[in-house]
């Protein structure tokens, strides 16, 4: 029913247009009124997606690869042939930039991009969705892409447990049986779910090692999925990247980290994020036939080659570098070049990133969005341009300008996610002032526990009300950390949580006073570290506050 | 004087902040001068429990209690000699299931220690919820958060406390937790110490006057602890 339809949209519109000027948060509303008014609505729209949807799922990371991925192809140009008029033009893309990843908010996200006339107007769509409301979204559309960025314990009290989560997923795989999967290899339970999945799925990671036992050897996360899914024996580990982040393999069964079709290689994060990404992919089956195999190439025959000696050149260029013997490289291609019951090549191609952010979780977003795009056989040649326009935003790392004062505001909402933060926050080596703001509302998880597994203590012992000796470097480094301040509806919690590893720390349970405290008193380098629901009222008043005056939270949400 | 810690399995046991725990007790002796260490035992590792002053046992998954189980048979002996001796315990969430015989879920029964008189079955829902109880031999109430699918009935055994908010043992009696000898059994995490520090300086005690004889204990100053056990009680008890 199009009328029916049409109702719901503008209903939604006009709603979501109310929100924006009293400045609250209204899209899910949105999204919830349009799905009462017209339960098919969501089922209609995404039907009119002309290319393909996308969706990304996971822990930690899921708005921030979700936008990049979104960026990425709003950059690519519609092929010209077939277009009625007009010629390429920039792809459009349904996105639900801000993080509203429940079933009311991907709704909103649709219908607030549709035309009055119930129709949509979008080659693809970009939506990151709750791991829990798959199940719920799924029946509405199948996505024909999956990103699976990570697995890690969050809001506990809302799944009951991992577990829990990996099986809500599992089942929702199967709902779309036809859908693709990208996948994070260096987790061993996203892995796990992939590739005993029985979809399709390509996989990126980091497959050299990044961080020396010393560096890790501070950090005391719990890792959460140490035993292998399949078997229940404990998985033994080459190394770790973060939390059970690493490479990985079960010495009891055949469970092992999958093949790497993206792969970051000679990371260097000195200055931002630099390294180069190794794409391998088999080659299409009507290729097979020109092609030279690496048989001819190994034994350096040199006629007719085409850019497969190329690629084969770049690979061993990158070897060299990463420090592989050519011989291994050559038994890799021969592995594969087996593998199949028909002949399969595999080709690569590197090509070099940077991006001007922080963060060594980074890195896999950026990589994740790219393999999602590459392997929808989009090309993003301009990927490095999407990073450096890409500014984060709601929170993820996102900097403002404040009389003066550098403020950056960044989401953590569980124990994996708080210890990268803090591992960003102590990148930067300028003096710094720390403020962190807990709520337990019911989107934050009510149960705060988790405070309890991050790894505060590696704040420092700033001012020392303890005994506890630390090394010489660690006290270099937190000298660097001027203040810490607490924050939010638990902010006691949290002022405990930093009495029992020694850190002093003032408590301001108002968090505008907080800011204002800090602003100040601080050393202009003010870094807000927030959870879910602390998000948008944060993010508002240092909006409010910045010189030049950036859309506040609600205003965003509407510009699909 | 000197305390040992130990936490079994923390690999394996480890939801809800169970490090918070380890780490109130560990720094509520320190700061009092006691010299406390923490000894962590993998599922592989031999535990001796005549060298421990204080044992922890965390929560984790059924799946995880159940590969726990099978280790703990093996162990069962010498724990229970430990708990009859007067060893101190703290059993939280799926370590406290474990301590009775036997928790019935949909998948089979998990076997307990048998350690203390208590069994849990599975139910229907999980009892989640912010949670307050009162004992009238503790100076202050204990609050903390619950998240559990079973429910576990304890007999005649003393409960830890009486429900003011929540639901407790199994969300019918009354009752939360458990106390036997210097057992303290609960579903209560949180983690359940830091905001509950009379019951950390409780386990210290049993466990000084088990070893030396005395359960003398210099005063801290707990006025952030108590402020934030204050709030929890207020939010949900509006007492």
């Amino acid at each position: 029913m199009k009328l029916r339809r049409m109702i719901a949209i503008w209903t939604a519109k006009i709603i979501s247009a109310a929100c924006r000027i009293s400045g609250r948060q209204g899209v899910t509303f949105a999204g919830k009124v349009a799905l009462r008014i017209d339960p098919n609505i969501l089922k209609d729209l995404s039907a009119q997606v002309r290319e393909k949807i996308f969706v990304v799922c996971g822990t930690n990371g899921k708005t921030t690869t979700n936008n990049l991925l979104c960026q990425a192809i709003e950059t690519e140009r519609t092929a010209n042939k077939g277009e009625m008029s007009g010629g390429s033009r920039p792809m459009r893309v349904v996105c639900n930039h801000t993080g509203s990843n429940m079933l009311d908010g991907v709704a909103a996200a649709f219908v607030l991009a549709a035309n009055n006339d119930g129709t949509l107007d979008a080659d693809y769509a970009c939506i990151e969705i709750d791991e829990a409301s798959t199940l719920r979204v799924f029946p509405h559309f199948k996505p024909d892409y999956m990103v699976l960025t990570n697995l890690f314990r969050d809001q506990l009290d809302r799944y009951g447990e991992i577990d829990i989560t990996m099986d809500m997923l599992n089942r929702a795989m199967q709902m779309a049986p036809d859908m693709k999967i990208i996948v994070n290899a260096d987790d061993a339970l996203s892995a796990y779910l992939a590739m005993e999945s029985g979809h399709e799925y390509f996989t990126y990671g980091i497959s050299e090692q990044v961080f020396s036992e010393e560096e890790l050897g501070e950090q005391h996360e719990i890792r959460e999925g140490r035993f292998c899914k399949k078997c229940g024996a404990r998985l033994e580990y080459e190394f770790y990247h973060y939390s059970q982040i690493g490479k990985y393999n079960c010495p009891n069964c055949d469970f092992t980290r999958p093949e790497v079709d993206f792969e970051a290689l000679h990371i260097d994060m000195t200055e931002g994020l630099s390294f180069d990404v190794l794409e391998r992919y088999v080659l299409p089956e009507k290729e097979l036939d020109s092609v030279v195999t690496i048989d001819d190439l190994a034994a350096g025959d040199g006629t007719g080659l085409g850019h497969e000696e190329e690629a084969a050149a770049t690979r061993e260029d990158v070897d060299d570098k990463a420090g592989i013997s050519d011989n291994e490289a050559e038994a890799e291609e021969k592995t594969d070049i087996n593998a199949g019951k028909n002949r399969i090549i595999h080709r690569y191609e590197s090509s070099h990133l940077f991006a001007d952010y922080r963060g060594f979780y980074n890195i896999y977003n950026i990589l994740a969005a790219y393999a999602a795009g590459r392997s929808a056989g989009l090309k993003l040649a301009d990927y490095e341009k999407v990073l450096t326009d890409f500014h984060p935003q709601n929170g993820r790392m996102e900097h403002f300008k404040i009389s003066g004062s550098d403020v950056v505001l960044n989401l953590a909402k569980n124990p994996a996610g708080f210890n990268q933060n803090i591992s960003a926050v102590m990148e930067d080596k300028k003096e710094k002032d720390i403020i962190i703001v807990i709520n337990d509302n019911a989107q934050d998880g009510t149960d705060i526990s988790w405070l309890w597994d991050v790894d505060f203590d590696r704040f420092g012992n700033r001012k020392g009300c303890g005994s506890e000796k630390k090394n010489a470097d660690s006290a270099d480094r937190s000298n660097t950390i001027r203040s810490i301040t607490v924050s939010g509806i638990r902010c006691q919690d949290m002022r405990l949580r930093m009495k029992y590893v020694d850190i002093s720390c003032e408590m301001i349970g108002d968090v505008k006073s907080a800011i204002e405290a800090r602003l100040a008193d601080g050393c202009g380098n003010l870094y807000v570290l927030v959870n879910y629901t602390a998000l948008f009222s944060t993010r508002n008043i240092l909006a409010e506050m910045q010189e030049t005056k950036v859309q506040k939270y609600s205003r965003n949400q509407t510009e699909i | 004087m000197k305390l040992t810690i130990g936490h079994l399995y923390p690999d394996l046991l480890n939801l809800y902040g169970d490090r918070g725990n380890i780490q109130c007790m560990k720094k509520r002796c320190e700061w009092r001068g006691i010299e406390a260490s923490v000894q962590e035992y993998q599922i592989t590792d031999e535990v001796k429990f005549t060298d421990l002053d204080i044992v922890l046992l965390g929560g984790g998954s059924d799946r995880e209690q159940m590969l726990v189980c099978e280790k703990l048979k093996t162990i069962r002996e010498d724990f229970y000699a430990y708990v009859e001796d007067g060893g101190s315990v703290i059993a939280v969430c799926g370590g406290y299931q474990l301590l009775g015989h036997y928790y019935d879920t949909s998948d089979g029964r998990i076997e307990g220690l048998s350690l203390v008189d208590l069994y849990t079955e599975q139910g229907s829902p999980r009892l989640i919820s912010n949670i307050v109880i009162s004992n009238d031999d503790f100076p202050y109430p204990i609050v903390g958060f619950e998240n559990h699918g079973g429910r576990t009935f304890i007999g005649e055994n003393k409960p830890l406390g009486k429900v003011q908010f929540g639901f407790g043992n199994n969300g019918k009696d009354g009752a939360e937790g458990v106390l036997y000898k210097n057992v303290v059994g609960t579903y209560l995490h949180g983690p359940l110490l830091p905001k509950n520090p009379h019951i950390c300086d409780y386990l210290i005690g049993n466990a000084l006057e088990h070893k030396y004889g005395t359960r003398q204990l210099a005063p801290l100053d707990d006025e952030q602890e108590l402020e934030a056990n204050r709030y929890i009680v207020e939010r949900f008890t509006g007492k």
